[in-house]
This record gives C-alpha cells, structure tokens and sequence, in this order.
C-alpha cells in the first residue's frame, strides 16, 4: 500500500512559498504535537531528539530545500539525511505536512509492517534519501551526495542532520575530514546539540567540547546557532559554503517545548503516558 | 571439455577489471570509481589518468569510502569501489550491509587481491571470510569470478544491473577456465567437466585446480564433474541439487574459510533437499608465513588435496 499523497498536477518547487520564521514556528507546533500522538499511539520512540531536532527539520523542509513532493526523484532535488535516524518519528511528521507522506500514515508508525519503521527507509517511504540508524553513517553519504552533485553538473546541496553523542563514531571524523580537502560548499552538516545522549550527559560520557574548532580545524566554516531560534536558522541554513563545506553547530534543548521533558536524559526514549500527552499538548496549543 | 581448457598461462585478473570498467566509463559518464589510497593495488591509475574527476580517493577511510560510494549512488552515479577486500569487507561491513545492501543503491563493491593474495603479508590482510561475510547480507549478490573473462564479464553485469553487488577481483594469478565473450549468467553454475563418481564445486583460484585434479582422477577410472561458482549468492540450486543426486559425494574447494563461504552455500542446499556425502575443503586457521601459492598448497587447496577428498568419498 501507498502512503504517498496524490499531488494536484500544479504543485512543484517552483510553487512552494517557503514560510517566513512566524510561520516556521507555527508549522512546528503542528508538527511537535504530530510527533507526541504518534509516539503515543505506537508506543516506542524517541520523543526527545525528536522534540529537539524538529526546528531544524520544519526549517530546512519549509524554508530552505528544493524539494517536489510529487516527485521525490527529482534529479536536483537538494538532499537531506537524518543521520540520527531514530528521532524518524519527527521525520515522517515534517514529510506528512509537507506533502510527501500521508498524514494519516503516522497513526501506523512502528505497527506491524508499516512503511514507518522505527528507523527511516528510503524504499518505502518517499522523500527519504538514506536507511539510517546505526549512528555514523548519514555524514559519509551526504559528502558521497556533495560530491556526486559536482561530478554531474547537477546544482543541489546536501544537508544532514547528526546528534551529538553521535559525532563520537569515528566515521564521521573519517568524512569530515575528506569534506574539508574536497572544499564541498555545496554540503551543510547540522549537529542537532542537546547536550545528552541515551544514557547520561554527553560531556558525562565522551566530552565533545570545542565542536566548532574541530570542524573549522577539518575545513569547514562553522555557524554556531541557537537551533530553536527561526530567524538564526535560516540564516545559517539558507546560505552555502563559501568554497568550504559548512557546519552548523545548532545549540538544542531535548524535549523541546514540552517542560517537563526539556533536557533530561530520561526522555531519550521514554514513552509518555496518556495524561503526559494531554499535559504536553496543552503547552504546545 | 576439460582438454579445451589450457590451463598453462596465467593471469592477474586485476587487468582486465580495470580495463572494463575503463571501457565501461568511455561509454557511460555515470561510472565513477572510489578508493582508500589504493589507486595502484586496485590497478586504477589508467582510470585516474584517463578520467581523473570521476575517481574520489578518500584516502585510508574504508567506512568514508563506502559511504561515499552510497552517496555518489544517491546522486545517480554507478560507483564501483575498490579496496582491498580485508578492509572492504571487514571494516566496513556495517557500511555494506547498510549503505550499500539495505539501501538497494546499484553500486559495485570490488574486493580486490582476496584469499590469500597477501601472503607473507600475514592473516591480517588476508581476506577468507568475505564470503561468508557478504553471502550473510540480504539484497547482495556475491560474485567471485574464476578467470579474466569472467571478472570482464561480471564487471559488466555488475554496471548494467541495478543494485547492490560484491565480487572478488583476483590478484593471485590463475588460468583461465572459460572463453573469452562467453560471459557468465548470474545465478547459473558452469559445469566445466563432465562426471557422475564425484562432483568438485569450486570458486575463484580453487576452479582450475578442481579441473587439474578431475584430470587427475580421470586417470584413476573416477569421473569426477566440475562446477564452477562465479554466481556464489544467488547461486545455482538446481545444479547443486543434481549434483548430490548424480555423484556418490561433493567436494568444495574455495580460498576461504571453510564456514558459511561456499562449503555452507552447498551444505544449506544438500541437507535440505538431498542429503550428500561432503568435503569442504578452505583455510582452516590463520596462515602461516609464506607466499599465496605456499599457502594454498599448504592448506591442501591444489589438485591433489581436491583429488584426496574425493578418492575419501567414492571410496
């Protein structure tokens, strides 16, 4: 069974308004309650990361990429890969409002064989360029993309989202450092930094102090942001490197928006109860 | 048909994967190639000379370079990535099983100089358990061509069929045990000899050798049948299945690990579906100090140890 939406035969990038930040902010609360009833009504997520990556999200697929929801392919569609492929719930949440996916599709999330699987799939779900889940791989894919657009001809950029507990896998150390030698303005890595990981506090766990000289250190233009902050988003996101690749240090609360979730590490994966949800939602009106 | 198989003259089956892919790239701007600083032991420097934008050498980063190899497919490009296959297959293994399988992106995992190609090099770049290792990964076709003609043929398969694949690309020097043009057929045994005493399955550098040693046998009065596995995952269950039907007893033979590489291949397929009498003959340790043509002998993949185990069976 599909879950793609039909499109009316105008839609297409050319036809996209991209919102303005008052209107990203808007877009978001639908999508962070989106997020809620979904993990809800499967049962399992990571309401967390996926509170804290959504403004990253909202903003890249309502004010920055080319994109055509009616068609997925498009061969300079601009990239993007959630390398932390297990906030997919916030994902599917942008994809449905954005018109790739049903919005009555999330209400299958992680159900037996759903399209939506806990992790993101490419072959079944549209507008997802890479299977994601183990941490480390979504980086190397981007530079591969990045690389592949100038190798085409094609004017494109690619953008991937990484948590940062995640940038403690070596692989991604391995392309950042072959982003930088190959100069690839056309790649836009955003780590989505709350500062916790599954288990505890990352500066807890494997200190990952002083990211931004790191990237700079490897060639990259560094933007450091408040990633809640729409106005600061667009900015950093709109605008490709100046020959170097960029990285945008996006500074994140996880469980953003809700306050009895913002940055504590239980809410990594911790399902709400009902009465959480309702509570929840109540702040996100 | 063995008598038309000479079996005097050698080849590094390096050259004609490169040439190929050289032949393919003149024809299709899409073919790029991707490697880990080893742009001479994967024989691309006519490549990198004649098309010096289209080979990304990510330098000694193998989980980069499968990556990168994912995404050049996801920007519409056919990516052959070359390594050597310890390293490929090893390192990355996450990568391949991911970014390359789970994905279903079309790009060519080229696992160059495997077996024991290394030698004195030692176990650590020795590469005998990519068989069983990629055979393990769904969506994957694992192909290990025999001879140059096979390794063009696979190579231009590998580019003109969507998704994901793996082959050996031999650098221990082996005869060639088909004809040139004669292609192969994915998911097809060849059977390069004829018998119903003994059948010898083999792959890769052990396919001549089960020819010389069903010569071998021949001169014994036991008609030994060869088949060869260029195609390991899918491989060819229906010639298999005769095999253990017709022959009192299989023998493989593969420069490998003696688990889940070709011998398992086989196994899984005989105790299902006709119970047989095996041999699985592989590397059974980590080698010893000595050159690839040293070890093979020593560990009994030559003609006469694939002769033994079948004299063992018809016996």
């Amino acid at each position: 069974m599909s879950i793609a939406q039909a499109h009316p035969p105008e839609t297409g990038p050319a036809n996209f308004a991209f919102l303005n930040a008052d209107e990203l902010a808007a877009e978001a609360k639908v999508v962070r309650r989106n997020v809620l009833t979904t993990i809800q009504a499967a049962g399992i997520g990571h309401v967390g990361g996926d509170m804290s990556v959504t403004d990253i999200l909202v903003t890249l697929f309502f004010g920055v990429m080319k994109l055509d929801p009616a068609h997925p392919d498009m061969v300079d569609r601009d990239r993007f890969i959630l390398s932390k492929g297990h906030c997919a719930a916030s994902l599917y949440s942008v994809l449905a409002r954005r018109g790739f996916i049903e919005e009555s599709a999330l209400a299958t999330f992680a159900k037996p064989l759903s399209a939506l699987n806990g992790h993101p799939n490419r072959r079944k779900v549209p507008g997802v360029e890479a299977n994601t889940g183990p941490l480390g791989h979504g980086l190397p894919i981007a530079v591969g993309t990045a690389i592949g657009a100038g190798i085409r001809g094609l004017d494109y950029r690619a953008f991937v989202v990484t948590g940062d507990g995640e940038l403690q896998e070596g692989s991604n150390w391995e392309a950042a450092m072959y982003a930088g030698h190959r100069k690839l303005s056309n790649l836009t890595a955003i780590v989505d930094r709350n500062r916790l990981q599954q288990g505890a506090r990352t500066a807890d766990t494997n200190e990952l102090s002083r990211l931004g000289d790191k990237f700079d250190a490897f060639g990259w233009e560094v933007r450091e942001i408040d990633g809640h902050d729409y106005t600061q988003l667009l900015d950093a996101l709109g605008r490709p490197g100046e020959g170097k690749p960029v990285f945008v240090l996006a500074n994140t609360t996880k469980g953003r928006g809700v306050s009895f979730m913002e940055d504590r590490v239980e809410w990594h994966h911790k399902v709400p109860s009902d009465a959480e949800v309702v509570e929840a939602l109540k702040e996100l009106a | 048909m063995a008598d038309t198989i000479a079996l005097a003259e050698t080849y590094d089956c390096r050259k004609a994967f490169a040439e190929a892919l050289q032949d393919l790239a003149r024809q299709d701007g899409r073919i790029v190639a991707v490697c880990n600083d080893s742009v001479s032991s994967s024989n691309l420097k006519g490549f990198q000379q004649e098309f010096p934008d289209r080979l990304v050498n990510v330098g000694i980063a193998e989980q980069n370079m499968v990556g990168v190899g994912a995404g050049l497919a996801n920007a519409g490009l056919i990516p052959f990535v070359c390594s050597a296959s310890p390293f490929l297959t090893g390192r990355s293994m996450e990568q391949v099983k991911v970014d390359a399988a789970y994905n279903g992106y079309h790009m060519v995992l080229c696992g160059m100089s495997p077996g024991m190609a290394y030698g004195e090099l030692g176990p650590t770049h020795h590469s005998i358990e990519d068989l069983a290792w990629m055979r393990a990964i769904h969506d994957l076709t694992v192909l290990v061509p025999a001879d140059p003609f096979q390794t063009d043929a696979a190579v231009r398969w590998a580019a003109a069929t969507d998704g994901p694949v793996f082959m050996r690309v031999g650098r221990f020097k082996v005869p060639a045990v088909s004809k040139e043009g004669e292609g192969f057929e994915v998911g097809r045994a060849d059977e390069l000899v004829s018998g119903d005493d003994v059948a010898l399955i083999a792959t890769g550098t052990l396919v001549s050798r089960a020819v010389e040693a069903a010569e071998i046998l021949k001169g014994e009065g036991i008609a030994a049948r060869v088949l060869n596995i260029s195609s390991l995952a899918p491989i060819d269950t229906a010639a298999v299945i005769r095999a253990a039907k017709e022959t009192k007893g299989i023998v493989t033979a593969e420069e490998g690990v003696p688990s889940g590489g070709l011998g398992g291949a086989v196994a899984e397929i005989v105790v299902q579906s006709h119970p047989a009498k095996m041999k699985i003959l592989g590397v059974d340790e980590f080698a010893p100090t000595g050159d690839a043509a040293f070890l093979l002998n020593h560990f009994g993949l030559n003609a006469e140890g694939i002769a033994k185990a079948a004299r063992e069976l018809v016996a």
